[in-house]
């Protein structure tokens, strides 16, 4: 079948079996391999898109359910700059090994577009369903606190500043 | 990575073209709405439907509203949406403290109500939610609508009344007034199924318990629920007494199978336990709510 | 500051605001990870690539009675089918492994574990490799499994390794350690001997990232090249070309960027051994990368230990002896991955950090039909086992004694002025000052007020009418002593191959270095670390030293990273280096300023002539320099760098004093951790920030080990832990705030005194968080993982066996 999916802001079509997944379309089909996956079963979030704005597990996502969607992956979150979730990773050491960042900074993304101020309960039941082995999530916790400061500081999200745009 | 064996993928944009579709592909096409515990089933080759019908379309069955005297869940509504209902909370906490331990909240995200329902896992959530509530399913085919019973809708584990050729389209559920509800879950970690979970309802009239529901998954309760602590509680004053009596009886009478989330007598005694917690504080929250009606 | 002193590298940044040297610097890896930029195994592909899956074993043994591969060949996709018949034609159907046994590449007679490799399947792609295995046909004829280690040697019990001449028996080795006879004198004599048995159970590193390969065989130019997921890329390649027959000059091993390792990629898979036969067989490369069922079922479990600990004591609790016999459960071939002369790793060091002469330890290995490992999810060659046994037995005599267990460790403790300490079973503690550890994390954990707490809860809890569901609080502690930086080379050998790692630090003429590592990163931050170690030595800003690891063709030979070797040995070699073209530096400066070596003193990143401040060179001046037309001394070579091999003439002995607090309720079985207190000593932290985050990582293992992962295996040896929905790993909600602190005690032979800390958190959090919970039933032992099942059953006096199904 044909797909015709936007991904980050940019139209894509392909035609794929029925079956792929959604995790398997953007990294092989399209070669974008920032998102990765951890496990088949929906538990480890290492392959967390947002699917029409909402954080979703791709390995088991249809490509097919995308269709006509919008899918935003680890790609799509760097503007001009870094976004604050990016670089509170790197400032808090929010990341080791690297693998479960992808999904983890598209959840943190997702929540402070929600609630641009959470407290560590909140942070840590956000980022519950995705698996991190490196970091015991204490410093994922203080790096999403970080972009937290750091957009009241700016005073804009990153989605703020894209609808602006729009 | 595991892959699903090859099906034959098509969307449907309303409750009659998803009718239409499943009638073209007959027993071996099934509906597809979130797809986070289907598509882990079809890539572990446990299921291998012929074909999917993807319902994600079908905004028309995405609502949580008041419809006369029942609450009515659209089959589409997500479980973040649920979670996160004012109007739900106001009348039944037991949907957000429910909700609040299924799965992760990415999963929450995109499973339905009534993907999980017709999913049938003899540990699911929310079939001790409806069933505690005596909620009832609306199911639609070609050939009408009709209503099964919360309490009549599994036949077995991942077993349920919808037929081939129908499609699960709204739960309703009862408003009641000076109602209490809990939902009370132990897991063995966040976003593991449970080892057991018990929900309630209560509705105190004066010093007696008027009317209650129980539910219970995970330990092979028959219909999720246990129909003869609810007759023993009904016309009991709310007392430790009652709720330990209650909570003895869905002990004794449930059928928990043995796993490495615990052996029987530990999963007969926490079933106990979380009867008699989510009776508690069903009841406390019942006696502050019967002034205003609705839980607080 | 006079101008003739140095200042502290520490005190000083460089021109991007990195310190020059030791201190919190921002990883310099981390801007390709936040975008998405890592380069992992599976994200490689290659021009006419095949993909490989492999056909596994239902059954933990059976006979193989034939495999019709017939209908998966005739899928129009696939390429070839390759079985151990296939293999046996190569003499590749067995391999070695690391510990001096064979296994099966794939299973030529029988099956020996559920999830054993049994078939390869190579085909276009990934989906259609994955459906034709459901085309592949195995019979098999069932045979009983051993399952419970503890049946292994009973007579009657089926040889599983009849392919192994003159079987008759399921046993591996037994080995020893101590003086027998005079800890069996001083436990004669004990006033307390206090007797315990206890379970390390099976668990898994399952790093997020699984195992995998691509394999690339050029026919041309006989090359192979493999990216893959390895923690040691040099032993891989050697092992390769012993293995395969291979060149080895004509092999390269690329290990990319890894999604964790933990111990789980330190061995050679089969998968990783068909896809090199996959590339030969089709003349084009191959991926073959596994899903996380065949991770979690097929390579590289840990522990599995069985112990019954004895411990001796006065009555006013001096320890006088420890002593313990293991059965390890080996699996269906004894596949460790530890130093030659050590098949129980580094167990022995099981005295742990105390004061007594006398211990003895016992291990017997056996096998069973399970998968085979031992040595992983960073265990520092077994030291998790030890550390739990010590720590355990030390808990149980205080709750023989009704001491409190921090006054019984701190009265048992291994005092400053013991370092060098020689321990009963040969360890030579390189240096400590463990008392102070143990104090700074009483005083961050408010030792005395948790316990004053803990008797308020315990005394209403026991008045009537108490609320039965109020959580009962525990407190945990543990101590720990790790031996890592493995080896030195005469003492410890893989396969042969001496534990010694070497670097090469090249200085460029403008000044910049690449430093070359033996050793390869899965997440530890070398590229960051290593630098600022060379940045330290020669002053240079570590933004302009490239670090390059994980490439066989561009990096010197070393044994690789686990056991938390890499500061230890690979550290030392960078400092090493560092140090030498420091003092290459010094006499082309000397050459340079037309002046003596002797009349040149250094300051951090300069060498500059005594008693004339600015008549001096920079290293990025020296560095052209020595590039020049300069004229150098008789002997001395142009350019400006150093290669070494580092051959450690000791392991370094990190320690730390853990601290758990938790709450369990008692009609659940629920346990919450509330507080976690660690303090660490690994020296001198290079990074501290690094050093933290792997601290976090470790504890947060030890609240997984300690309360929810666990491989357990039924009666007929299926594996009860085969996907994430069954295995559970920590999220973040079970995880608590961590409250770390440090104290520094610097290795006295390491050239920057560093110690290593990769595996001190895994090696030391479990047995704080067991204590911790069985502190809150206030019962003397039951075996973790404290599931809400498990921790009701113990308080109820009926403890589950864990590493069984539940019955």
């Amino acid at each position: 079948m044909r797909v015709t999916i936007e991904v980050n802001g940019r139209e894509t079509s392909a035609d794929i079996e029925d079956r792929l997944l959604l995790v398997h379309y953007l990294r092989n089909t399209l070669g974008m391999t920032g998102t990765h996956w951890g496990c088949d079963t929906s538990n480890c979030g290492a392959c967390t898109v947002w699917l029409d704005g909402l954080p979703v597990k791709s390995c088991t996502t249809l490509a097919a359910m995308a269709d006509g969607r919008s899918v935003r992956s680890v790609e799509g979150l760097e503007g001009d700059t870094l976004d604050p979730v990016q670089q509170g990773f790197i400032e808090e050491h929010g990341l080791q090994c690297g693998f479960c960042t992808p999904g983890m900074m598209m959840v943190a993304r997702a929540l402070l577009d929600r609630d641009p101020d959470p407290d560590e309960a909140t942070i840590r039941e956000a980022i519950s369903g995705n698996l991190c082995r490196c970091t015991g999530y204490e410093n994922i916790v203080r790096a999403i606190r970080w972009a937290a400061r750091k957009q009241a500081e700016t005073g804009r999200s990153d989605r703020e500043a894209e609808e602006a745009v729009l | 990575m595991q892959v699903p064996a090859p099906f034959t993928y098509e969307r449907a944009g309303s409750v009659d073209e998803a009718l239409s579709l499943l009638g073209r592909y007959g027993p071996e096409a099934r509906l597809v709405a979130g797809g986070h515990s289907l598509l882990p089933m079809m890539k572990l080759r446990l299921a291998r439907p012929e074909a999917l019908v993807d319902i994600n379309g079908l905004a028309e069955l995405d609502y949580i509203r008041v419809d006369g005297d029942h609450l009515a869940i659209g089959a589409m509504t997500r479980h973040a949406a649920v979670l996160e209902s004012p109007l739900l909370s106001e009348h039944y906490r037991i949907f957000a403290e429910a909700e609040r331990v299924i799965a992760d909240p990415l999963v929450r995200n995109r499973g339905t109500v009534g993907g999980s329902l017709c999913q049938a896992d003899p540990s699911e959530d929310l079939s001790a939610v409806f069933a505690a509530l005596r909620g009832e399913v609306v199911i639609r085919s070609t050939g009408g609508v009709r209503r099964v019973p919360m309490r009549e809708f599994h036949v077995g584990p991942y077993e349920t009344a919808v037929g081939d050729g129908e499609i699960l389209v709204e739960v309703r559920v009862p408003i009641r007034t000076s109602v209490g509800s809990a939902y009370e879950k132990v897991e063995r970690r966040a976003g593991d199924w449970s080892i057991a979970a018990a929900g309630a309802f209560v509705v105190l009239d004066g010093d007696r318990i008027s009317d209650v529901g129980l539910g219970i998954t995970a330990v092979g309760a028959e219909h999720f629920t246990c129909a003869e602590a609810e007759a023993a509680l009904v016309g009991a004053q709310p007392d430790d007494e009652a709720v330990e009596a209650a909570a003895a009886i869905c002990a004794s009478s449930c059928n928990p199978t043995v796993d490495q989330r615990g052996p029987e007598d530990y999963k007969r005694h926490l079933v106990s336990v979380l009867v008699a917690r989510a009776l508690r504080r069903s009841i406390a929250v019942a006696r502050v709510g019967s002034s205003r009606g609705v839980e607080d | 500051m006079t101008a003739t002193e140095t200042p502290s590298p520490d005190t000083l940044t460089s021109p991007a605001g990195n310190p020059l040297g030791f201190g919190r610097m921002l990883r310099k890896e981390d801007a390709r990870f936040v975008r998405g930029q890592g380069h992992y195994v599976d994200d490689l592909v290659l021009p006419g690539m095949l993909h490989g899956a492999i056909l596994r074993s239902s059954y933990a043994h059976a006979k193989i009675v034939s495999i019709d591969t017939s209908a998966a060949e005739a899928h129009p996709k696939v390429k070839a089918v390759i079985t151990g018949k296939t293999l046996e034609g190569l003499n590749l159907a067995w391999m070695p492994t690391l510990s001096g046994d064979v296994v099966a590449v794939l299973a030529t007679d029988k099956v020996r574990f559920q999830g054993q490799e049994v078939a390869f399947v190579i085909a276009e792609d990934e989906y259609s490799a994955r459906d034709a295995l459901e085309l592949i046909e195995v019979e098999y004829e069932p045979l009983p499994a051993v399952v419970d280690a503890r049946h292994a040697l009973d007579p009657d019990a089926p040889v599983i390794r009849d392919d192994l001449e003159g079987r008759t028996d399921n046993h591996i080795y037994d080995w020893e350690a101590g003086d027998a006879a005079a800890c069996d004198e001083v436990f004669a004599n004990a006033e307390v001997v206090v007797a315990e048995d206890m379970i390390y159970p099976r668990v898994h590193p399952a790093p997020m990232e699984t195992c995998g390969a691509v394999a690339h065989m050029d026919k041309v130019t006989g090359k192979l090249t493999i990216w893959t997921t390895t923690q040691a890329p040099h032993a891989h390649r050697t092992i390769y070309a012993l293995v395969a027959g291979l060149p080895e000059q004509k092999i390269q091993v690329i290990s990319p960027d890894i999604g964790g390792g933990f111990g789980n990629k330190v061995g050679i898979y089969p998968g990783y051994v068909l896809a090199i036969v996959g590339s030969i067989v089709t003349g084009v490369p191959v991926k073959w990368v596994e899903d996380r069922s065949e991770n979690l079922m097929s390579t590289s479990f840990a522990r599995d230990y069985h112990m019954h600990g004895e411990i001796a004591a006065t009555r006013d609790g001096k320890i006088l002896g420890l002593r313990v016999n293991v059965l390890a459960d080996h699996g269906a071939f004894n596949g460790v991955a530890q130093p030659t002369k050590f098949p129980a790793g580094f167990f022995h060091v099981f005295t742990g950090s105390y004061d007594y002469p006398a211990a003895h330890c016992k291990v017997t290995a056996v096998y069973t039909n399970k998968a085979l490992g031992g040595v992983a999810y960073a265990c520092s060659f077994r030291i998790t086992e030890a550390v739990y046994l010590v720590e355990r037995m030390v808990n149980c005599l205080a709750f023989e004694l009704g001491m409190d267990p921090a006054e019984l460790r701190m009265k048992n403790l291994l005092r400053p002025e013991q370092f060098p300490y020689t321990s009963p079973t040969g360890w030579v503690y390189d240096s400590g000052n463990y008392p102070r550890a143990l104090e700074e994390a009483m005083r961050i954990a408010g030792y005395d007020e948790l316990r004053a707490e803990q008797a308020k809860r315990r005394e209403e809890a026991a008045k009537p009418g108490a609320d039965p569901s109020a959580p009962l609080m525990g407190i945990g502690i543990s101590f720990f002593t790790e031996a890592v930086g493995a080896g030195p080379r005469k003492h410890m050998d893989i396969l042969g191959l001496g534990m010694a790692d070497g670097c090469e630090l090249r200085l460029h003429p403008t000044g910049k270095a690449q430093l070359r590592l033996s050793v390869q990163t899965q997440g530890q931050g070398h590229e960051t670390t290593f630098a600022q170690i060379v940045s330290h030595v020669i002053g240079i800003p570590p933004e302009d030293i490239e670090v390059i690891h994980g490439d066989t063709d561009n990096t010197p030979f070393g044994l690789g990273t686990y056991g938390s070797r890499s500061t230890p040995v690979s550290g030392a070699a960078a400092a090493v280096a560092a140090q030498r073209v420091k003092e290459k530096a010094k006499v082309i400066a000397a050459a340079a300023l037309e002046c003596s070596v002797e009349d040149l003193e250094w300051e951090h990143g300069r060498w500059y002539v005594k008693g004339d401040h600015a008549a001096g060179k920079t290293m990025a001046e020296i560095a052209m320099a020595a590039h020049s037309s300069l004229e150098l001394p008789e002997g001395v070579e142009g350019h400006l760098d150093a290669s070494v091999v580092y051959n450690p003439p000791n392991l370094t002995y990190p320690f730390g004093a853990y601290i758990c607090v938790v709450d369990v309720d008692p009609q659940t079985g629920a346990v919450k951790v509330r507080r976690f207190i660690a303090v660490d000593d690994c020296g001198p932290r290079i990074n501290p920030m690094i050093v933290e985050g792997q601290v976090h990582g470790g504890l947060a293992d030890g609240v997984g080990m300690a309360l929810m992962e666990v491989i357990a295996f039924d009666s007929d040896g299926n594996n009860l832990g085969g996907s994430f929905m069954d295995y559970l790993l920590p999220t973040s909600m079970e995880c608590p705030s961590w409250e770390l602190g440090e104290t520094v005690t610097p290795s006295p032979h390491h050239p920057i005194g560093v110690k290593g800390v990769g595996e001190s958190a895994t090696v030391g959090s479990p047995p704080a968080v067991v204590n911790a919970v069985l502190d809150a039933l206030q019962i003397r032992a039951a075996d973790m993982p404290f599931t809400p099942a498990v921790t009701w059953r113990a308080l109820q006096g009926r403890p589950i066996r864990p590493d069984l199904a539940i019955e």
